[in-house]
Parts: structure tokens; sequence; C-alpha cells
């Protein structure tokens, strides 16, 4: 087996560092920014008194109280609604939907209003809105609390869309969205939540207290939106993967032997072009993971535009290993979920044994 | 036995399409002065008779009658008058320079003025609207200027929205008009929003949301009264009823037997039905919902009863679904003639004057158009720049969109 690496994404720096799972590391970046800027306020279902279903506003409304952190009605439309009206007033919303599957009720008000207000008013009033929402599959959620959808934000001229994989990016990141002046999709993977998982659910998780990227340091810092990092240097074959997959991907890598390097978008708009060009470049070869549905999928994209930047450098055709194209199942869910088998399968495929 | 009959679905008719005589036999309307004013801390169930009538303040002779009558000066209004006219002057010359080719499209608000125009007499500097797009008498009424509006139709070389946006669709962060969408209904939860905002940062200001008859169907309505009666934030939440969405007629959204006002009562919120075409009648219940929500009494919703005199837009032909001669039978008349009424009957107005200030804002609104047209209309003369169309997607422009305007060369 050759050496694989996980790359450190951080460098260590002089502040205190704490062992946080992405929760925490969520609700530490909430922290951060409610006590710095009394214009950030925090509202979805649930969210309130209770902190979320997850728990990431846990103890915000007790430190900062009701007017600043609230349960709103059961109503995604409303909430996002509110979220634009706020964010033209001056506020930094960051609203909360309990599940990316029901975001839909918001659509019009995230790709027609807030991703437009800034185009159709000059930047005259704009909508500052970082909207966090729990994302992907893993936790036998079914269909309705699985699923990916973040190829219909990545498609909106107007809006960028985040996806960590990590505790310390997403804290980062999510600092860098709610200070960021355009509307942010801030898509977290729940399965990720507690542990780096890595596709296979019959083995126990390591929890983030263990793993490097587990270390957040306290107060303030920043992740750039933007910029992918390499999640595993190697040579053989570009991995290009975001959220949960960037784990499964490594994983593969490890149990294939296959040295893949394994690049971890971060950001899926504005996309990290130049980051992926080199190292496809490099390796010659390449594979997309997601967990969405293939279809019109953002692996769809991934694909041309490698193809664009590094037609002449490839060594055989780029493979996309995705969800199937049918609605998330329940009972079926790890045939649906691309697993390190899969994975691994293409990249055999790519190398062409 | 099976004595089930056939289901049938019941689909709304207006009450008279094109040919027939048109009929407002339906539209109950009151004597001027009959409905009480309420205090502004009443409770929404003491008022709830006041959603199935409607507040009139002036009667057919012009005489201000009853408790709703407004503490307001002759000076106000004539302004009052003055910017009604100026507004529908206004309309009158831009459709014409939409069939002239100026621009691709344009929308009127004739016979519904009076609405836009008194509620922003009565709002304050800071306060923020939240229009549908029928509203231009929101920025008439404040004296912005008519030119700046006239670019922005016309997507001229001086359109402060670079030629994004269509024509109509004003932004006037300083004037108190939130950016106009075109999607309907969003607005009126976002004024909610902005509204929550206001009282999340105990400001004073106060927000007001606009949204048609048909729109009210949008569950962005819906939404709107719910976010609102939770947080009771200051809004004044406003349905233009001007009877037609486009060809669709106010009982498709509203269920023949309902109204519109009275939709508020099943969220606790206090609610009214105006007669929208009587100004002083506007003014005064504007006031009434602004000065409770400004003393942090919660929304007010107003149903404003009116008519759509003019076509939807200029890509409309209303001949097709309604009577030709139907503005004429309307029951509430037409708001600047029964202001100019009310003036003359006080004495501090007549024709003449009328005469001579109509004379003076078409040759206003003219010298606007011209000045205008110096700067180009739609795809003549100097236009926006092509690179416009890149600018503002994001604070930032973004490395993929960089490169697609060197693609394009601009």
């Amino acid at each position: 087996m050759p050496e694989g690496k996980v790359m450190p994404q951080h460098k260590t720096t002089e502040k205190q560092v704490s062992r946080k799972n992405m929760i925490e590391a969520i609700r530490d970046a909430l922290d951060v920014k409610m006590a710095q800027d009394d214009n950030v306020v925090v509202f979805g279902e649930d969210v309130g008194y209770f902190g979320g279903v997850f728990r990431a506003t846990e103890g915000l409304q007790a430190k900062y109280g009701k007017s600043r952190c609230f349960d709103a009605p059961i109503s995604e439309l409303g909430i996002i609604g509110a979220a634009v009206g706020m964010g033209a007033y001056g506020l930094r919303p960051v609203p909360e939907i309990q599940f990316a599957d029901y975001i839909l009720p918001a659509y019009d008000q995230i790709a027609s209003e807030a991703a437009r207000l800034r185009y159709r008013s000059s930047g005259e009033f704009i909508a500052p809105i970082t909207i966090r929402t729990p994302t992907g599959g893993g936790i036998y959620g079914g269909q309705t609390h699985s699923q990916s959808p973040e190829a219909l934000f990545t498609h909106v001229a107007g809006l960028k869309t985040v996806i960590p994989s990590n505790p310390y990016d997403a804290k980062g990141l999510l600092i860098a969205s709610i200070e960021d002046d355009d509307p942010v999709i801030f898509l977290e993977p729940k399965r990720l939540y507690n542990g780096p998982f890595d596709g296979h659910h019959d083995r126990p998780v390591t929890p983030w207290s263990e793993h490097e990227l587990g270390e957040v340091p306290d107060g303030h810092y920043t992740v750039p939106l933007g910029k992918a990092a390499i999640a595993r240097e190697g040579s053989d074959v570009t991995i290009l993967a975001y959220g949960t997959m960037v784990h499964v991907a490594i994983c593969a890598a490890e149990e294939t032997g296959i040295d893949a390097e394994v690049i971890d978008l971060r950001t899926l708009l504005p996309l990290d072009e130049e980051t992926i060009e080199k190292s496809v470049k490099k390796t010659g070869r390449c594979i997309v993971v997601h967990e969405a549905t293939k279809t019109s999928g953002f692996g769809a994209e991934l694909m041309a535009i490698v193809q664009e930047l590094c037609m002449y450098n490839l060594e055989a055709p780029i493979i996309r290993v995705t969800g199937w194209d049918t609605p998330y199942p329940h009972a079926q869910e790890w045939d649906y979920f691309p697993g390190p088998a899969r994975v691994g399968d293409a990249l055999r495929k790519v190398m062409g044994e | 036995m099976n004595d089930e009959k056939p289901l049938s679905l019941h689909v709304p008719e207006p009450s008279s399409r094109p040919g027939d005589k048109p009929d407002f036999s339906h539209i109950s309307v009151p004597e001027a002065g009959v409905v009480r004013k309420p205090e502004i801390d009443c409770t929404p169930a003491s008022i709830r008779d006041l959603a199935y009538d409607m507040v009139r303040v002036m009667d057919d002779n012009g005489r201000a009658v009853g408790d709703w009558i407004p503490d307001v000066d002759d000076a106000f209004l004539l302004k009052g008058l003055t910017v009604m006219l100026r507004t529908r002057i206004f309309d009158e010359r831009m459709f014409m320079s939409q069939r002239q080719g100026k621009t691709s499209i344009y929308v009127q608000c004739r016979g519904e003025e009076a609405i836009a125009c008194a509620q922003r007499m009565a709002l304050s500097q800071g306060d923020m609207c939240f229009p549908s797009y029928r509203q231009q008498g929101l920025l008439i009424a404040q004296d912005f200027p008519m030119v700046d509006m006239i670019n922005q139709i016309y997507s001229n070389s001086k359109d402060k929205l670079g030629g994004r946006s269509l024509p109509f669709f004003y932004s006037e962060r300083d004037y108190g008009f939130f950016s106009i969408s075109g999607n309907l209904g969003t607005q009126f939860m976002q004024a909610v929003g902005w509204a929550m905002a206001s009282a999340i940062k105990g400001d004073t200001k106060v927000a007001s949301g606009w949204i048609g008859d048909g729109s009210t169907a949008e569950s962005d309505f819906h939404s709107a009264l719910v976010f609102a009666s939770t947080y009771k934030p200051p809004v004044v939440l406003n349905v233009v009823n001007n009877q037609w969405a486009i060809s669709t007629f106010q009982g498709i959204a509203s269920g023949e037997s309902a109204n519109f006002a009275c939709r508020g009562h099943g969220f606790n919120i206090p609610s009214i039905r105006v007669d929208g075409n009587d100004f002083l009648a506007v003014y005064a219940v504007s006031k009434w919902a602004i000065d409770r929500a400004r003393k942090n009494l919660g929304p007010t919703l107003i149903e404003w009863v009116t008519y759509r005199a003019a076509a939807h837009t200029t890509s409309d032909d209303p001949t097709k679904y309604r009577p030709a001669d139907e503005a004429e039978h309307w029951p509430l008349g037409d708001p600047i003639e029964r202001l100019k009424t009310h003036l003359i009957a006080k004495g501090v107005w007549d024709e003449t004057k009328h005469e001579a200030l109509t004379k003076q804002i078409k040759a206003e609104v003219k010298a606007a158009a011209k000045e205008a047209e110096s700067y180009g209309t739609l795809g003549k003369g100097a236009v926006p720049p092509v690179s416009e169309m890149f600018n503002h997607v994001y604070k930032d422009m973004p490395p993929h969109l960089r490169k697609q305007r060197q693609e394009l060369g601009v």
C-alpha cells in the first residue's frame, strides 16, 4: 500500500484550540458572530428555546436574548422571506432550514428574491443571508431527510453554495459566509456531525475528538469561500468530492492502494477551478463523487469543467460515482449511498485495472 | 341502491362579460361617515365588523363626514390632488411612449392613484414600502424626479439600474421604495421581515407591504399574516383589491362570498375595509394603521376597494374579458374627481385652477420625458454598456463570471 497522507488544512495558530465535533464548531461560529455583530440574528424551526433538532443553536437564545435567536413558524417560505426583508433592512440573518429536503417551499424566495436582489437594485438592497441546512444521507432518513439539493442552488446566478467536510472548515466557512455580503447556501452534511464517516456503515465511526480536523481554534477565524483544499495528496488520479464523500474518497484510496489525490471542494460556487485544473493536469485522471442523483447533478458541471480545462491531459474518461436517479430510499440506503466499494471500483476502472 | 348524483365543479364567474351591461350590484356601498373610528389600541375582536363594512369619508356631494375625517389642512389636500394628477398624467405619457417603441412595457395605475399617494403622505421619512408594481404614486407623492423614473423605464444611459430590470421596476432606498420584483406576492412576506428587523433593532421605522387581490392566493400572503400575527412587527399590510388580476376577477382568489380584509381576523390582526378611491379615507386609515405600528401595537391589514380602470399592462386588452365601459359604472367613482369635488365644495379649488394645474403638470411631464429621451430609449441612442449585464450579480465578480464577460468581449 502506498503512502496515503491526509494533509492538515490549517497551520497551528497561536490561538487556544478545542476539540469539537461539527455541531459544536457550527454553534461556536454562530456564537462568535453573534457576540461580534448585533446585526446577526438566528432563527428557524425549533432553533430558539430548544436549540435546534441537531442542537446547533443550543444556548444561543439564553445568551443573546429572544430577539436575536428565536423559533419560527413551520413556513420555510416565511423564514427565508423574512430573512430577505431583514437583510434589506441591514441585518445579517442566519436562518436555519431544518432539513435541506424541506427547503423547496422557500425556493422562490431564495432563487428569485435573495439571489437577484442585488442585481435588480444595483446593490442598493442586498441579501447578506446565510441559510444553514443539514444535507445528505447516511442516517436512515429516507426520502425526506437525506437529499442533497446542491445543484438546485449552484444553477442560480447570485447564490454561493458552501459545504464543509470537517469541524475546522465548518466554523471557518460559516464565519466567512456570515460575513459575506451575498446570499450563501450553507449545506451541513449531517452524517459528519459526529465524526468523519468513511462510508462503512457497519463499522464504528471515529469521533471528531480523535481526528486532527476536530481541532478547532477558539474565537474568530475564517476559511475563505471559493478555495478548495487538498484532503489527500496523491499522484495517480484526482477525486473531486465534497461533504461526506471527501472521507469516503480517502477511504477508497486507502483500501484500493491507488494513490488518489482527493480534492475537497468546500465551496461549489464560486468553484476553485485553479486547484482542480492543477491536480487533474498532474494526475491525468479524474473521478467525480457526490451523493446527489446523477442526471444534471453538480458532477456533470465538474466533468464539463475538467473536460474544458484538461482534455489533452486526460488518460482515461472521467467517471462519476453518485446516488442513483431514484428518490432516496429507506431500507436500500447502503446500496444507494456511494460507498468506498463503488468509489474503489471506479478508481480501478479509471486506472485500467 | 346508489342515489349519489355526479359531482360538479364550481368555477366562479364575474357579474358581467363583454357585451353585458356592467353590474356591480354585489358591491354594497355604505353611506359616507357611518363607520366608526376605533381607538388605535382596540382589540381586533372589537372591530371585526370593520372588515366587512367600508370606511368612507367623502359623500356624493364631496363633503367630508364622520369620525374618520383626517386632521389635515387645505394645502395638504391640494398637494394630494396634485400628486394624484401628476401620477395619472405621467402614466398617460408613459403609455404613449410604450406605443411609440421607447420602452417594452408599461403599467398604469389609473383609478387607484389615491391609495399609494395618500398612504405615502401618511408615512414618514425612513419608513419602507414593499410595493407590488402598481404603486408609482409612492414615488410621485414624494416629488421624486420624474426624469429618473423615465430613465429607468427607457433603460437608457442614465438608468440607475443599468438596464438590467424591466421598466417601472424601480428601486429607491432613500425614498423608502423597495426594489420591485415582479414575482407576485414575495414582497409581502419581506415587508414583515423588514418590520421584524426594525423591532429587533429597537428602531422607530415602519414597513408597508403591498399585494393585489389576485396575489393574495400566493402562499406568501398566508406566511406574511402568520409571521405578522406571531411577532406583531410594525407593518401595514395593504391589499389593493382592484377587482381584476389580468383577466381573472377577484372572485377567483377570494371565494365569492368572502372579502380580503376579513382574512386578517383569523390571525387576530386588526383588519379594515376601505373605499380606496376616497383620498381622505385612505389617508385617515393609513395614518391609523401607521400610528398603531409606530406605537408597537403591531400589524394592520387593510383592504382597499378600488377598480383597475386601465389595462393590466400595455400588453393587455381588457375589452376581451370585461365590458368596455365597466369603469364608468364603478360605484366608487374616480379618486381624482372625488377629491377635486371635495376641494371645490370647500371653496378652495375651481375648474379654472384645475385646468391650469393639469396644463402645468402636462408640461412638466413632457419636459421630463424629453430630457430622458435625450439620454436614450430602449435600444436606441445612448444605452447602458453591455458589460452592465455582468455587474451586481455578486458583490465581487467571481472568476467564472469574469471569464464569461471576457468571452463576450465586453
